[in-house]
């Protein structure tokens, strides 16, 4: 059991049960290639294509981490999340879209996913998202990062309408820098001389700011200075 | 949603051009009261030629019949100009005026409005052949019916040759230099402009708002036509490229990667030019450079503002370190972060490749030295290279931009 649980800090998988995912996707095909892809890592115990078939589905069968896709009928992964938020706080929710625009992102994020990826990703990749997120670790993308620091830091002289607006530390925002110039969480441990588990903290500060911040223009704003 | 009923001339009734015909299906009263009330205003002074020329230039033929050839045989308008004559006489009799001359000029106005409208409504080809034979082109521009504006100066046009007869009419009737008389044409004149107008002007709304309908609609179908275009020209035209090469992965990632991006761009992005702004040229760089050497390059950039010669060295130096990576470096993805801030620009390219020691780089080695190193320094910038042999590149470029004109790119 000693043995067990050193490899439990790195390697997941060597988990005696392994993680239970629920795919939310109205695509079929997508649903089927996300599971036979990720069958080899985790199991696969449930499929919605809709929202109210999610919400339903997802509290009978109570999953360890949720795969959302942004855009179905319906409201999307938004409203999943609105529905599952409050009820299964247990429950994690990792965003797993096409899209990568930042109103998708910040949105997601912001409703209480704890990661976001694009579909683009490797199948290894996924599953080690889906691991960290299980885990309690939140995952960022470099372009999600860019899209929070557009946000933030393109325009220190922004007004700022809120007091108690929850503005980036400067760490934070260095710890964002690195991320969206492609760093792995370990890299940026190295690169600012912290461990891994306080660039870990500054990242959840970052998640927590977005979702608890009611600075309900962030999303629109960011996605406007794309726009500029 | 039906149509409302609209006014047409009826080709199958008619005596001239079938405006009485028309007029009377759409009012829905018998033909010959319609004729009748046309000749009792032909009384005044020619109004009713004036509105049957007018309905006949505006009114459309029924759509349908358009296919039956037009017969605009002289002898059918014989018996319209015979009758026009006619009252015409028994205006100038009833008037008591000189006779010659007034007639005359009766005529001329005559002939020319019949004219123009004959022109007018004549068969497209053999206008065209008028067109070609007249020895000024604009008057083939006057006459082509192809837009609103040609229509409505052709209308004005005639508006304005209808008062200019009836003023030479008026001036006509009184060679004594009366002036009295010509004022009084002039106003006569305008009255039955006035009531042309009157009497057309729904027809005309009616005419311009079908116009623009017509217009919405085409935009729409356009629209609609580039999308499949694109879907033709684009998309499946890379999914026939990838089933013909589903052994090749990298050959099918590249294309898979290059459609992606382009429909990414034509769905969500604003079209920026690359010339102009720091973003758009940056990730046109990064474009070039995946479908060159068929990597995948994270391109996050954050905040924009306008390219100088500056700037724009910065994205070649950027562009330059790219390729780099995807030449040397070994690997598929490589990352592409770039930064404006207030009083600098910073890029940043990194790879998780092979590596290299800097220092053992050789002298005669432009790639870096020249295009990336030199070229930012040349600039006002600067480079560093961090890399080391198993641990990847990571290419830093700074620009500093004065405080000045970055305020001034944040002010506008």
């Amino acid at each position: 059991m000693a043995e067990q649980s050193t490899e439990h800090l790195d390697q997941a998988d060597a988990r005696p049960e392994r993680l239970r995912v629920f795919l939310v996707d109205d695509h079929a095909m997508f649903r089927a290639g996300v599971r036979a892809e990720l069958g080899a890592h985790v199991e696969v115990v449930g499929e919605a294509s809709t929202v109210a078939e999610a919400v339903t589905r997802i509290a009978a069968v109570g999953p360890d981490v949720v795969l959302l896709d942004v855009h179905m009928p319906d409201g999307g992964g938004r409203a999943v999340l609105e529905a599952m938020r409050r009820t299964h706080p247990q429950v994690k929710f990792l965003a797993l879209s096409v899209s990568d625009a930042a109103e998708d992102v910040i949105g997601l994020i912001r409703a209480g996913a704890r990661g976001y990826v694009t579909k683009t990703i490797s199948p290894d990749e996924l599953a080690a998202a889906i691991r960290r997120v299980a885990d309690g670790d939140a995952v960022f993308s470099p372009r999600l990062a860019g899209f929070v620091l557009d946000a933030f830091a393109a325009r220190p002289d922004a007004p700022v309408a809120d007091p108690e607006l929850d503005q980036l530390t400067n760490r934070e925002r260095e710890v964002l820098r690195l991320l969206a110039r492609g760093y792995a969480y370990k890299e940026i441990a190295k690169e600012l001389f912290i461990s891994i588990k306080t660039v870990e903290t500054h990242v959840s500060n970052v998640l927590r700011k977005l979702q608890m911040s009611n600075r309900y223009e962030l999303s629109r704003w960011a996605a406007d200075r794309r726009l500029v | 949603m039906t149509p409302p009923p609209r006014l047409y001339r009826a080709p199958e009734h008619r005596m001239a051009a079938g405006v009485a015909a028309g007029i009377a299906d759409h009012l829905g009263i018998s033909v010959l009261r319609v004729r009748v009330a046309f000749m009792v205003l032909l009384g005044l002074s020619g109004l009713g030629l004036l509105l049957y020329a007018a309905f006949w230039a505006v009114v459309p033929l029924r759509p349908g019949d358009t296919g039956v050839p037009p017969r605009r045989d002289v002898a059918q308008l014989l018996p319209f100009v015979g009758i026009g004559l006619g009252v015409l006489l028994i205006q100038v009799m009833v008037f008591d005026s000189v006779g010659a001359a007034g007639t005359a000029g009766w005529l001329v106005a005559i002939i020319a409005v019949g004219a123009g409208v004959i022109w007018h409504q004549s068969a497209p080809e053999r206008r065209r052949q008028w067109g070609e034979a007249m020895p000024v082109p604009w008057l083939g521009a006057v006459v082509e019916e192809s837009d609103r504006r040609a229509f409505v100066l052709r209308f004005i046009g005639g508006g304005v040759l209808v008062a200019v007869g009836i003023i030479g009419v008026a001036a006509v009737y009184s060679p004594a230099q009366n002036f009295d008389a010509v004022i009084n044409g002039v106003i006569f004149a305008l009255v039955g402009l006035a009531g042309v107008g009157v009497v057309a002007a729904p027809v005309l709304w009616r005419t311009y708002s079908q116009l623009r309908s017509e217009r919405e609609g085409r935009i729409r179908e356009q629209e609609r036509a580039e999308l499949a275009a694109m879907v033709h020209d684009q998309v499946l035209h890379t999914l026939a490229l990838i089933q013909r090469n589903a052994g090749d992965v990298k050959m099918v990632q590249r294309l898979a990667r290059g459609q992606e991006r382009s429909l990414r761009n034509w769905l969500y992005k604003p079209t920026a030019s690359p010339s102009e702004r720091f973003a758009a040229a940056l990730e046109q760089a990064a474009a070039e450079v995946e479908d060159t050497y068929a990597i995948t390059v994270e391109a996050v950039v954050v905040g924009d503002r306008e390219t100088d010669e500056k700037v724009g060295a910065l994205v070649a130096a950027a562009r330059e370190a790219l390729v780099n990576a995807a030449r040397h470096a070994g690997v598929q993805t490589v990352s592409l972060y770039a930064e404006v801030e207030p009083d600098q620009v910073s890029v940043f390219v990194r790879d998780r490749g092979k590596g290299f020691d800097p220092d053992t780089v050789e002298d005669h080695r432009h790639g870096v030295r020249g295009s990336i190193i030199g070229r930012m320094k040349r600039h006002g910038g600067r480079a560093e290279i961090r890399s080391g042999p198993g641990e990847g590149t990571e290419v830093r470029l700074i620009l500093p931009i004065s405080r000045d004109s970055s305020a001034a790119e944040r002010n506008r």
